[in-house]
């Protein structure tokens, strides 16, 4: 079965043709070291037990598909929330091919960033040559508006000093002497992307804020009744912040956003190249800091940017991911408290309408066991979701989650009757979910794209809610916040609940007896 | 925290450091100042004179137990010493692996964020040789260490690093606010020593702020893992240490950014005080059996 331009096989079919699996076969048996295939499915089924897990859950010194990235993923995702800002990382290049691989992978759309591009000779002598190279090249090719550096693993362990770096960089002429070129130190070894978001939003706010690294005066406040928001790192920036817009606009809210990486995830194919697209304004980047109040939607993204906020007077807020009518209620009306704006009729019209959604379908999820994983917050606010909606959350695991937030999650589920025989695993890795799933089962799992291998393994099927979700496309362009949110959630995990069912009962005179037209 | 007022030990290995900053330190304790010493140095041995115990756990050690630095909790590695000094070690690998200079940058993130500069009136960095990497520099960054107290002999490798430290200075003052604070002189009893030191501060545009004489008490009182203030405080030597730590207490403000030579103006310097003969350039690597030939 050779290739024929007037039919071309593709993967799907060309590798199950004859020739392919007589190759394949033989690649098997003579290079591969092939196991007896009853001694595979021992194993495989040992794998399985509860005696497995104990001793997976007992695993020490290795780590099997952690669901976490690291810090400068999450320093780009913020740094392209800014108005012509491209985020610059000080390190490898490779380092950089995979934050901006995996931004593209999931939105769908060309991720901007540059590396100072360090090699070995930089390793040994240090970064400078290259932050000052680096700077020059990035604003005379791609003529930003700030240049917003991070950290690689390689700059961090050489111990390169960023604000030192920068101010030589600005001495030797590479960005002009008052051009913004906020930073961060982000250790990709040290925390997650979530960690990163924090710093690089932190730096930029600092920069901004408290005086430029001592260039400029530091901004005195005069408190006026706008509020700022600030997303956290969030697959679903661009349907969520939009979400948010529209219901800050309805209640009359004056506000700014921190970091609004909606326009640059979701660019119009118009025939004009957005390198740089939206995003907040510098000068209301700085003007940020007049604002009455700061909301946090992520709690865990903002760990040292919030104290901070709030170290310059402000009354701040924090959010765990707000999912659903609960959430969404507290959300709002902290909003409404801190702007003294009403809520409108209209938002109130549509809590009744997910309300009624929920009820129309609490037959179908009403005691589903569900297994969550995903970063600290997003785990928080699906817990909280499903709780509400009378299923279980038997398994919560955050591979970044702390103790601290594991101790959130047992409160949290303490407070629910449906929580009583869940369990938090913070810290935990895709490989303890593996036996989990195996040892307590569940009905559902709810996770990102990763989550395909253990649905296939263990059968469990996968609800795709999360970061990154690489291989269904456009889910971030609808939120999953606010009360229009929260019904795109439920629809989300009905469609699996309803696809399943009909998968367990299409079988023609055996199990079709249940297969019906009406759900 | 503006009255903090944050000093760095730095010097070649072996020289004293550790010695002389935790004498001066106990006597700056004694006028009622409140201290943090952060050993930065994975031999954990900038503090033992305070503890009289040979080595504390060390940051990087209960991390290293715990799983990671963010488990850790700042009662965990900071014990108290002699007057009420709070000592912290950063810790780091055993020699030939791992890199101690990120174990530096990692210990000084924690205990910043952990609060550990609060209420203090004195933070103190003891950091080892030279300035060998960017983690060793960490303490003379930006909002760091606003001195630095290089510890030096009339020896020539002494007072090579003396210089090595001042390149690093150098580096980080046009940018940032750290200042040569000035030389110490451990004596050493090499010749002519005083001159050399004060020779080599006024090349460095610093200044010897204190030349500390050799005296046997400080190995009694070391081999106690006390401080000699602590161990003879009538002594000569704890007076000639309470004199240091008054120098370097009205010292605040008067560092300098240093001006490092080659080593050919180094090795100039030596023969200008003839420690080193006068040689013309055909006798260089030329052995002394050699040279009696010739």
């Amino acid at each position: 079965m050779t290739q024929n331009a007037e039919n071309v096989l593709d993967h799907f079919e060309l590798f199950r043709g004859p020739e392919y699996q007589q190759m394949l076969e033989n690649k098997k048996k003579m290079f591969e070291n092939p196991r007896d295939p009853a001694e595979v499915a021992r194993v495989r089924e040992w794998a399985k037990t509860e005696e497995y897990k104990e001793l997976n859950f007992a695993r020490e010194a290795l780590t099997v598909n952690p669901a976490k990235a690291c810090q400068p993923l999450g320093a780009v995702f913020v740094a392209v929330g800014f108005e012509g800002t491209i985020p610059f990382v000080h390190g490898s290049q490779g380092c950089v091919a995979y934050y901006r691989s995996h931004l593209s992978r999931h939105f769908k759309e060309p991720s901007s960033c540059v590396s100072s591009s360090m090699t070995e000779d930089a390793a040994v002598f240090g970064g400078l040559n290259n932050m000052i190279d680096g700077l020059a090249n990035t604003y005379s090719l791609y003529k930003p508006k700030m240049i917003a550096v991070s950290t690689t693993c390689m700059a961090e362990v050489i111990g390169d000093d960023l604000n030192a770096f920068i101010k030589t960089a600005k001495e030797k002429e590479s960005v002009p002497q008052e051009f913004d070129v906020p930073f961060a130190h982000t250790p990709a070894f040290v925390g997650s992307h979530v960690t990163g978001y924090d710093n690089a939003l932190k730096g930029i706010i600092e920069h901004f804020w408290d005086g430029k690294a001592g260039t400029a005066e530091k901004l005195e406040r005069k408190p006026n009744d706008s509020i700022n928001f600030i997303g956290g790192f969030d697959g679903y920036t661009v349907g969520n912040m939009r979400e948010v817009k529209r219901i800050f606009d309805m209640m009359g809210v004056n506000y700014t956003i921190l970091g609004d990486n909606s326009d640059v995830f979701d660019t119009p194919t118009d025939g004009e190249f957005r390198m740089y697209d939206g995003g907040t304004t510098l000068e209301d980047a700085a003007n940020a800091i007049h604002a009455k109040a700061t909301i946090s939607m992520q709690e865990y993204c903002t760990e040292k940017t919030l104290p901070f906020i709030k170290n310059h007077g402000h009354e701040v807020a924090a959010f765990n991911h707000p999912v659903g009518v609960a959430s969404t209620d507290a959300f709002l009306m902290e909003v409404a408290r801190l702007t003294g704006k009403e809520i409108p009729e209209e938002l109130a019209k549509e809590r009744g309408r997910l309300v009624d959604a929920i009820a129309d379908s609490s037959a179908h999820i009403h005691g589903k066991k569900f297994a969550i994983y995903g970063d600290p917050d997003l785990c928080l606010g699906l817990t909280a979701f499903l709780l509400e909606l009378g299923a279980e959350p038997t398994h919560v695991l955050a591979t970044n989650g702390t103790k601290s937030w594991a101790a959130k999650v047992e409160a949290l589920l303490a407070s629910s009757p449906f929580g009583k025989d869940c369990h938090v695993y913070p810290g935990k890795d895709l490989w303890h979910m593996r036996s989990l799933l195996f040892t307590e089962p569940v009905d559902f799992l709810i996770g990102n794209t990763y989550g395909k291998y253990l649905e296939r393994d263990t059968g469990t099927p996968l609800i795709r809610i999360g970061f990154p979700v690489f291989d269904r496309h456009h889910h971030h362009r609808r939120p999953v916040w606010g009360y229009q949110g929260g019904m795109n959630v439920l629809i989300t995990i009905l469609d699996k609940i309803f696809d399943e069912i009909d998968r367990n009962t299409n079988v023609p005179a055996k199990t079709d007896y249940s297969f019906d037209i009406i759900r | 925290m503006s009255s903090l007022r944050q000093i760095a030990f730095y010097g070649k290995g072996g020289i004293g450091k550790s010695t002389t900053s935790q004498n001066t330190l106990a006597a700056l304790a004694e006028m009622g100042q409140r201290i943090m010493i952060v050993g930065c140095d994975p031999k954990a041995d900038s503090t033992r004179l305070m503890l009289h115990a040979k080595a504390q756990d060390t940051i990087l050690s209960l991390a290293a137990e715990a799983g990671s630095v963010e488990d850790l909790e700042l009662e965990d590695v900071m014990k108290i010493g002699y007057k009420d000094i709070k000592c912290v070690e950063s810790g780091g690998p055993e020699p030939g692996v791992g890199c101690a200079g990120r174990g530096v940058i990692t210990s000084i993130n924690f205990l910043e964020e952990n609060g550990a500069y609060d209420d203090l009136d004195y933070v103190s960095y003891d950091v080892l040789g030279d300035v060998v990497c960017g983690g060793f520099a960490m303490p003379i960054r930006e909002n760091k260490a606003q001195e630095i107290y290089i510890v030096m002999s009339g020896e020539m490798m002494a007072m090579y690093a003396a210089n090595n430290i001042s390149k690093g200075i150098l580096k980080y003052a046009n940018s940032g606010g750290v200042r040569l604070g000035g030389l110490i002189c451990n004596e050493r009893q090499t010749d002519k020593e005083l001159e050399l030191a004060e020779n080599l501060a006024k090349k460095l545009g610093t200044e010897l702020i204190y030349f500390v004489p050799r005296d046997n008490i400080v190995q009694h009182a070391e081999l106690r893992r006390m401080t000699v203030i602590e161990y003879a405080p009538e002594s000569e030597q704890a007076e000639h240490y309470r004199k240091l730590a008054h120098k370097i207490h009205n010292n605040a403000g008067n560092g300098i950014i240093p001006t490092p030579i080659t080593m050919d103006e180094l090795e100039d310097m030596l023969m200008e005080h003839g420690i080193l003969k006068t040689v013309d350039e055909t006798e260089i690597g030329k052995t002394a059996a050699e040279l009696e030939i010739a």
